[in-house]
């Protein structure tokens, strides 16, 4: 089981944080600069599994993780998953974000990160590896975004512009003032 | 993509804030303004707020007032707010949040809806975070989405259905004639998902696992089909057709083939295929032969297949590739118990891995270094393990100073040679043994007797050269009290005589007093030792009389008290100070005291000679022939009662009554004893094994012991499960009152 999955940047900012076991906020927080401090002090031609991480797990629990440019994508796992899969399990999902996101780079992860959530709910669900081929992956994806955008689109605009005018309380213009002994008679315009 | 365009403001003006003060201003505005908005209740942008409060909910800042409009924007008709609602209940919610419980019937309305994807939210949401009550409200109708959907559905119901076993584990049955009819289907994903279900139920129910021992067949009929087939490009990862369905299979295949003729049977040409067939030049190659791998070291396969097994796992740790080489220890570690003298052959490779620059490598080569050490080749095993001990990384020097330890004690050639090692760990590593080093070194030291002499000139060396290490710096100064006499001898037969003399050695002591590095317990070590010095020097007793009166005003208590003992030794006592400080007898190896969970792998009957605890007697002793309820084990609200009946002159009748304070059911409660070997023990079967919670029910075992050489030393251990984790404690029992035990 996928424990959780982290991005984050070379300097330890989180991108996308996906917890799959419940965790208080501040426990999240200091897993992921733990799991920053491990990976960061690793070298570019050392392998790509990590033991010794306390926090999230103990001593069943491994961390795999890929340097891409300026993310690492680590994925916390347990004994039943096969570690050389994961780590292609990783290289696909960068490739699918890839594909959806033409050149992805980390500004697409910064400024879209509901998005790489919903392509990521496609294939990692409830910490089990759920779909592995790219295109399907992008295509469900495709219809997903597609169904999103009809809905919030231009047509509905104006049917709640009308609703909101005709909701508006305009206060009522009084026929006649008396203040005292002046007695104004307002006249009546007519509504534009 | 269409943007977020609130979202990306936002996260614009967060990225342009140059303090972190300055971006917790921006969030905090931000924030105000998400919560005023949820309190109006029609707006436009509630898809946005959201998306903006999980933003600032992964950068660390608290978000819980959002769970109430996650369960909004989940009632919501609109797909975008259900989208965002359902993620933002992943991340907000989870069950011990009462919120999470009014999401159960949206959920429940959102798995018959007629648009797929919103089916595939709601399952995607259940599986995440689904509580046991939600699971057990939802499992039928996983069951119906299992068997009649369309395949994006049932792939995502079938990981839904092992989350749901996973929580409430009585549900499996459930879910297994639909899993069984799943693996016909043609979709690689529903496959996959079909697969993970099934190994669930088999991990879980033995039953599950018999049934499912027909479907090997099937099994070996879909990885022929994946293995032989041409190129497909839908599945293809670099020339390997769908790779991570090939592994689960395998895996599936492992469990179902372990310990059963039958089924290894019908999988052996299977494996023997895939394992000669597989490209391994790429990753995904590897991860496939890898797992076959281990299939054929789990399952009963043909000696044949063994071979080729273990030869491809030779293969894998000469690759260049690092995670290669890491994958093969990790599954040579697992075969390393059962096919011994194959890793054997890789002993050299391995002992080289030690001295890899990458950490984790280095931990695996440790661990398997370890584990492969035997007689025939402690002498070199121990060189290449010294030498990685005094260049490891620092996590990694406590686990390998007790591994030599451990080693050292089973398998080594000579006393002497035996001393040294400890010695030579210790000057590396000294800081990072456990505390019980020093007294088994001294108990070593004691027993070689002839190697007193050349066992106490190294040490004052050592001890000349450093004092820093603390138990290096402990044994020495014992030593050098006990055998302070062969020391000043100067004649050695194993290293060149070196003349020290009396007043040398009192330096050295002292600096040890002195130093500021010496721990209390070390100058307390270094104290005894110039004492005892007193009855083997001849020249300068006068001395070690005024560094003992020194300390007769100490600040540490401990070293106060006994330079006052040591004091009155010198005045009133004189007459009896050789006697006192004369050299102290063989120490024998006593039993250790109560530990929890230490495990050093021998049976817990055969103890061999066990001698009394000194002085400390948990149990009062009360006249005999009565009977008595005793208190001997009481923690984390479990308690052991027992409860001693006089049959005869020698035997006893103990009753063990177990029960349960806690609020939680304890289960697989047992208890076993172990008593010398003059001691015959007779335990009868118990009223049973489990502890319902709050004392609501005991647990009585009756225990007959017939013990003529009225010397009772008997360890009880109780291990018991509770709220899924397993408890192991050991008690020990010096007497039983009823019992009159003479010569304590």
């Amino acid at each position: 089981m996928i424990k959780a999955i982290l991005i984050f940047n070379n300097h330890g900012k989180p991108r996308l944080i996906r917890f799959y076991q419940y965790f208080a906020e501040d426990m999240q927080q200091q897993i992921i600069r733990e799991t920053f401090h491990l990976v960061s002090k690793r070298d570019d031609n050392v392998c790509n599994f990590l033991e010794g991480g306390s926090l999230i797990g103990g001593s069943d629990y491994k961390l795999i993780y890929r340097h891409y440019a300026t993310l690492y994508f680590v994925f916390c796992v347990d004994s039943s998953e096969s570690e050389l899969g994961i780590l292609d399990l990783i290289q696909v999902f960068v490739e699918t974000l890839d594909k959806c996101f033409e050149n992805v780079c980390e500004l697409d992860l910064i400024f879209h990160m509901d998005k790489v959530h919903y392509i990521l709910q496609e294939v990692v669900m409830g910490g089990m590896v759920l779909e592995t081929n790219m295109n399907e992956i992008t295509t469900q994806v495709d219809v997903q975004n597609r169904m999103e955008k009809s809905e919030g689109g231009l047509s509905a605009a104006p049917a709640r512009a009308v609703s909101a005018v005709k909701n508006m309380n305009l206060p009522e213009i009084p026929r006649n003032i008396n203040i005292g002994d002046i007695n104004i008679k307002v006249p009546s315009l007519s509504p534009f | 993509m269409s943007p977020s365009v609130p979202l990306q403001e936002m996260i614009r003006a967060i990225r342009s804030a140059r303090t972190q003060c300055e971006e917790r201003g921006v969030i905090q505005r931000e924030c105000a303004a998400i919560r005023a908005q949820f309190r109006q209740s029609d707006n436009g942008g509630r898809s946005h707020n959201l998306a903006k409060l999980l933003y600032v909910h992964m950068l660390g800042y608290p978000a819980h007032f959002g769970q109430m409009e996650c369960v909004r924007m989940i009632a919501s008709p609109r797909y975008s707010e259900k989208r965002v609602g359902y993620l933002g209940a992943m991340m907000l919610l989870d069950e011990k949040q009462d919120a999470s419980l009014l999401i159960t019937n949206s959920i429940k309305n959102d798995l018959s809806h007629s648009n797929q994807y919103v089916q595939s939210l709601a399952l995607c949401t259940l599986a995440c975070m689904g509580s046991a009550e939600m699971c057990r409200d939802l499992a039928p109708e996983i069951d119906r989405l299992l068997r009649a959907s369309n395949s994006y559905i049932k792939k995502k119901a079938a990981l839904c259905a092992v989350h749901i076993v996973r929580k409430v584990h009585d549900l499996g049955e459930m879910f297994a004639p639909a899993a069984r009819s799943l693996l016909s289907e043609k979709n690689h994903g529903v496959l996959h998902g079909a697969v993970v279900l099934i190994t669930e139920l088999c991990e879980r129910n033995l039953e599950t696992l018999e049934k499912f021992r027909k479907a090997v067949p099937d099994l070996v009929q879909i990885m022929k089909g994946l293995v032989i087939s041409g190129y497909s490009p839908e599945h293809d990862v670099a020339g390997i057709s769908d790779p991570f369905l090939q592994v689960r299979i395998l895996r599936l295949l492992r469990i179902l083939g372990h310990n059963n003729e039958a089924a290894s049977d019908a999988m052996n040409d299977l494996l023997a295929q895939v394992a000669t067939n597989t490209d391994s030049t790429k990753t995904v190659g590897n991860a496939v032969l890898y797992e076959t791998v281990l299939t054929v070291l789990d399952i009963k396969s043909e000696s044949g297949l063994r071979v080729l097994a273990v030869n491809i796992l030779g293969r894998f740790l000469l690759n260049n590739d690092r995670n290669i080489r890491y994958i093969a220890m990790i599954s040579l570690q697992k075969i390393v118990g059962t096919d011994h003298n194959a890793v054997q052959r890789h002993r050299g490779t391995i002992v080289d891995c030690l001295k890899d620059q990458d950490a984790s490598v280095k931990r695996r080569a440790l661990d398997l270094s370890l584990a492969l050490v035997s007689a025939s080749n402690i002498r070199s095993m121990m060189k290449e393990l010294l030498i990685f001990l005094s260049s490891c990384p620092l996590e990694l020097r406590s686990q390998a100073a007790s591994g030599i330890f451990i080693a050292a004690e089973r398998y080594a050639p000579s006393q002497r040679w035996h001393i040294d090692t400890i010695l030579h760990v210790l000057t590396t590593a000294g800081g990072d043994v456990r505390d019980e080093t020093v007294p088994n070194l001294i108990q070593l030291i004691t027993n070689a007797s002839e190697l007193h002499c050349y066992t106490v000139h190294k040490l004052y060396r050592a001890l000349l050269t450093d004092i820093s290490q603390q138990s290096l710096v402990q044994v020495a100064c014992w030593c050098i009290g006990e055998y302070g006499d062969l020391l000043l001898r100067g004649e050695c037969q194993e290293t060149e005589p070196v003349q020290v003399h009396e007043d040398d050695v009192l330096d050295a002591l002292e600096t040890v007093l002195q130093s500021h590095m010496s721990s209390p317990a070390t100058r307390g070590f270094a104290l005894t030792a110039t004492m005892k010095l007193s009855t083997r020097i001849t020249d300068n007793v006068d001395r070690i009389r005024s560094i003992v009166s020194i300390y007769g005003s100490c600040i540490d208590v401990e070293l106060q008290q006994r330079a006052v003992e040591y004091n009155a030794l010198f005045k009133k006592y004189d007459h009896m100070r050789a006697a006192v400080l004369e050299r102290m007898p063989v120490i024998e190896k006593t039993a250790p005291g109560q530990t929890n969970g230490e495990s050093t792998g021998e049976p817990i009957k055969d103890i061999q000679s066990v001698k009394v605890k000194q002085g400390e007697l948990l149990l009062p002793q009360p006249p005999a022939n009565q009977v008595h309820d005793t208190n001997v084990y009481e923690k984390d609200g479990v308690t052991l009662t027992m409860s001693c009946e006089k049959q005869s002159a020698t035997g006893l009748t103990v009753t063990l009554t177990a029960s349960n304070s806690t609020e939680s059911d304890i289960s697989s409660l047992t208890l076993q004893a172990a008593v010398p070997k003059s001691v015959q023990l007779h335990m009868k079967a118990p009223s049973g094994d489990s502890l319902p919670a709050r004392g609501a029910a005991k647990v009585t075992q009756m225990v007959v012991l017939n013990n003529p050489n009225k010397v009772g030393l008997t360890r009880i251990r109780i291990s018991y499960s509770s709220q899924g984790s397993a408890f192991q404690d050991t008690i020990q029992i010096d007497a039983f009152p009823g019992l009159s035990a003479a010569g304590h």
